[in-house]
């Protein structure tokens, strides 16, 4: 911009400029920055816009937690409860049930699905052939794109009690072992397809890591006659280990949220004593019971945890001398 | 393991033995088969004969007699094909506006002299943090009045933040050279933004484009609450009704020629295959278009 003002400069004769009638105050350099950005401001008006309405306007949403919600009076003219929501929430057993199941499902995801995309990134790394590496790495990435209602399906229609593996046990004379829709079953189930689904995306992250160690820290390793193995823990590890770190405590970060679909599709199949979560708590007792106050105040309390939960992971990560997730 | 075009064998990656190289082509290929299995046998179940499905219980691997008599049956015009023409169109409007969008707020946020950069992007990171609860969105949707409308699909999730990120940090690693001497050449904001920026940044674009349109081809619970009209539903909502809740698909069950097992496969077919089918093209973009962006963000 100052650029542009040179030329004009040097294309017309100086002109006196006019006598400034103030002194230009702040909010006179504020409305000039203002116009010198214009063409920037408004390429980035309508992805504020949206921001604005559906991010902060469903942020000011969350007083209905404060409220008895009826429809016809409107978010507005519902009457203040003051913390009666929350008061019954905490005395509401289907909702320790739920927390309970997201627990359980979040340490189960952790210390399962955590280490999968790990071994699998050292196992494609160690493919020497690129064609191979890239055919296999197409491969694993797929099931990211696909739905959960996808993924769902094909599970059912592998597992479920019609399905193929069943099919094949009986045939084989085993006889057929129920996995879809029991609910002893239904934890390691929902593991079982998080693993499927996210594992090959998750190696990418370990893959560049992987990418980026010095190689002559191998070579000298193998110089001083250190075997793969060797290699491996000594070398390998160690450079990795803060992006192991790093994702570890982000999804320490995240813990609450275990995701909504997967679990919101299969509740019906299991019942709610075994698969309700958190999310679909929301949803059943604000949409399929219309009690909505309650519901935003569920989900209020769950996005309160998760942004001490975020706030903590990035102190840890700082203090174990890593970049965390932002900068304060 | 066999080859090594490409790149030359360094000393410190040896071949390895017989044993490991056996261990590995059994994990490598455990690991593909685990996924590829499950997609072929809904394949094959789908454009099984009806005899041959009943027989075998209601999944086939291998079918011996192929009939495209489950896919004749769901494109003749029912549900399925208006919920396939309703996500296509979602896909297409909805990227394009978010691409739009994401490109217009990236391209600014990535200045460094921005006025009031630095608050606007502080405020964008920040509903990364907290994101909107299921009920507060709920009734921002409907009171700005996208209540049975396509557009409740698109306008709640314009914009990504993680996409928006991506992008930012990639525009962020652009050479500025070339963007100051188009400056001096009296270039504005949007001709550079159009006859630079752009142009060097197609595997970001690229890639930001995939995961937006397959996250709204992939939409599904939306329709559940925004939509009284079950003629709306986009294909996920679909084949959660009539695949996982198992619902009678066949509009005239009588009519029929295929097996409602390969009906259902037929339509998770179809869901699955747009995603598929361009997820070749862009792939190649992946690694470079995610890493440049995520990691210098």
């Amino acid at each position: 911009m100052v650029v542009v003002r040179a030329k004009e400069r040097i294309g017309s004769p100086p002109t006196p400029l006019p006598p400034p009638a103030v002194r230009p105050g702040r909010l006179h350099t504020h409305a000039r920055r203002l116009w010198a950005d214009r063409a920037l401001l408004l390429l980035l008006l309508p992805g504020l816009l949206y921001f604005l309405v559906f991010h902060y306007g469903s942020l000011f949403g969350n007083v209905l937690a404060f409220k008895d919600y009826v429809p016809f009076l409107g978010v507005q003219d519902s009457p203040w409860v003051g913390t009666d929501n929350f008061r019954r929430m905490f005395a509401d057993p289907l909702f320790w049930s739920a927390v309970a199941n997201t627990l359980l499902i979040a340490v189960l995801q952790l210390v399962f699905f955590f280490p999968v995309p790990l071994g699998l990134a050292l196992l494609l790394h160690s493919i020497a052939g690129d064609t191979l590496r890239r055919f296999v790495q197409s491969v694993v990435y797929l099931p990211h794109f696909l739905s959960w209602v996808i993924v769902i399906a094909l599970f059912q229609h592998m597992l479920g009690g019609a399905g193929v593996v069943n099919g094949w046990l009986n045939d084989v004379g085993v006889g057929g072992i129920s996995v879809i829709g029991n609910p002893d079953a239904y934890k390691p189930l929902v593991v079982a397809q998080l693993i499927w689904k996210e594992c090959g995306w998750a190696t990418i992250i370990f893959l560049a890591a992987l990418s980026q160690v010095d190689e002559q820290l191998y070579e000298a390793a193998a110089l001083d006659g250190a075997g793969w193995r060797r290699r491996l823990w000594h070398v390998t590890l160690p450079a990795i280990r803060p992006v192991i770190v790093l994702l570890l405590v982000l999804r320490l970060g995240e813990f609450l949220s275990i995701g909504f679909e997967q679990f919101f599709l299969q509740r019906q199949a299991v019942g709610p004593e075994a698969g309700e979560v958190l999310d679909t708590f929301v949803y059943f007792t604000g949409f399929a019971s219309g009690d909505f106050g309650y519901a935003a105040a569920v989900s209020l309390f769950k996005g309160a945890i998760g942004v001490a939960l975020i706030y903590t992971a990035n102190k840890v990560a700082h203090r174990l001398g890593e970049q965390g997730v932002y900068r304060s | 393991m066999s080859t090594s075009q490409g790149r030359p064998h360094p000393p410190w990656m040896e071949r390895p033995g017989p044993a490991m190289r056996l261990a590995k082509g059994i994990a490598l290929t455990v690991v593909v088969a685990l996924v590829l299995f499950p997609m072929w046998t809904v394949v094959a179940t789908s454009v099984a004969d009806p005899q041959e499905v009943i027989e075998n219980g209601g999944w086939v691997v291998w079918p011996g007699h192929w009939s495209f008599a489950a896919y004749a049956d769901v494109l003749r015009g029912g549900i399925v094909t208006r919920a396939l023409m309703v996500s296509g169109l979602v896909t297409l409007v909805g990227t394009t506006l978010s691409l739009c969008c994401t490109i217009g707020l990236a391209y600014a946020l990535s200045r460094p002299r921005l006025y009031g950069g630095r608050f606007l992007l502080l405020l964008v990171l920040f509903t990364f943090l907290f994101p909107p609860g299921m009920v507060p969105l709920f009734l921002v949707v409907r009171s700005v009045g996208l209540f049975d409308q396509y557009a409740a699909l698109v306008l709640p999730f314009l914009v990504n933040v993680f996409n928006l990120v991506v992008m930012r940090g990639f525009f962020q690693s652009l050479p500025t050279e070339v963007m100051e001497a188009a400056r001096v050449d009296g270039a504005g904001e949007f001709t550079i933004l159009r006859r630079i920026v752009l142009p060097l940044s197609k595997p970001v674009v690229a890639v930001v484009g995939l995961f937006y349109a397959v996250a709204y081809w992939n939409r599904f619970f939306e329709a559940i609450i925004y939509f009284n009209d079950q003629s709306r539903w986009p294909i996920g909502t679909v084949l959660r009704q009539y695949v996982i809740g198992g619902a009678a698909l066949s509009e005239s069950a009588d009519a029929t020629a295929a097996s409602p097992q390969s009906v259902q496969m037929a339509v998770v077919v179809l869901a699955t295959a747009p995603i598929v089918c361009l997820y070749p093209f862009l792939q190649r973009y992946f690694v470079k278009g995610v890493l440049t962006g995520a990691l210098k963000a």
